[in-house]
């Protein structure tokens, strides 16, 4: 039962990943993304780690969310009212994606993989936490400081006129420079 | 066998990714093609996890920091899109190609 499973949510992942770069209409291909990106959620929980199969699937649903709002926004053809081409070195592409694949295959198959050692602990969402908070902590802390410099760097980025445009590199301008002029006329 | 396969599956998303994130001219859709070959990252971390290693918490250790590099990816992938496009009205990968050597 579990394999049956197991094989279908494989062979959606794989199909929804394929139909991304397929269809005409971004929105679509940003729904097989998703559709993709949950079966990958999915094949987590069913290998016994449900509390991340469960925050993959959240957050694979919020990020697409919020991708087919940039979608719209920023893609020449965001309904695919009309078939057009996106592509770029596409026989290239093909050939560098199929080489990789089939390294990798060759390479799972012929790597003499070791027998598994222990079993899972009677919870596995402890073992994330406890790993995270003891042992792991270091990445945790990491992986804090990379989010952090992310919001800040996305917002900086993002700024349409930041303070240094007002008001100069070092900030010692006294009346902003703004395209128009606010205040009560001093 | 079905460690194999699974690995197979982990593969084959990465490849799509791959070959979506070097073929698109669309900025949007090369983030598309990043976010599958981090799903394969993702399928290929629980897979050791499960099948070869499941008393240590590494696997799973893994995966948090695969989902950690998805998010940073979008949030700056966007922050770039929307710098680049307030600037120059670039929306595709051929129109920003100064660096190209």
């Amino acid at each position: 039962m579990e394999s049956v499973l197991l094989a279908v949510l494989g062979v959606l992942a794989l199909a929804g990943g394929v139909l991304v770069f397929r269809c005409d209409s971004m929105a679509r291909a940003t729904f097989a993304l998703l559709l993709s990106l949950c079966c990958v959620g999915g094949v987590v929980a069913l290998l016994g780690l449900p509390y991340l199969g469960v925050v993959t699937v959240l957050m694979m649903i919020m990020e697409m969310v919020v991708m087919a709002v940039f979608m719209v926004a920023y893609m020449m053809n965001p309904a695919g009212l009309m078939p057009m081409s996106m592509l770029h070195n596409r026989r290239g592409s093909l050939a560098v994606g199929a080489g990789v694949f089939a390294a990798l295959v060759i390479a799972v198959f012929l790597v003499p993989w070791p027998a598994r050692r222990g079993g899972p602990p009677p919870d596995t969402t402890v073992q994330v936490g406890r790993a995270l908070m003891g042992g792991q902590m270091l990445t945790m802390i990491v992986l804090g400081f990379v989010l952090l410099a992310t919001m800040v760097g996305a917002t900086v980025l993002a700024t349409r006129r930041g303070r240094y445009d007002r008001f100069g590199d070092a900030l010692d301008r006294r009346t902003p420079r703004d395209p128009v002029g606010g205040g009560v006329g001093r | 066998m079905t460690f194999e396969l699974v690995c197979v599956l982990a593969a084959g998303l990465f490849s799509v990714g791959l070959f979506g994130a070097l073929s698109q001219q669309s900025i949007v859709m090369i983030m598309m093609g990043i976010e599958l070959m981090i799903g394969g990252v993702i399928v290929a971390a629980a897979a050791f996890w499960h099948f070869l290693a499941p008393s240590g918490a590494d696997g799973q250790v893994v995966i948090v920091a695969a989902v950690v590099a998805m998010a940073v990816e979008m949030a700056m992938g966007f922050a770039v899109t929307t710098a680049i496009y307030r600037a120059r009205q670039v929306d595709m990968t051929d129109m920003a190609e100064d660096l190209k050597g």
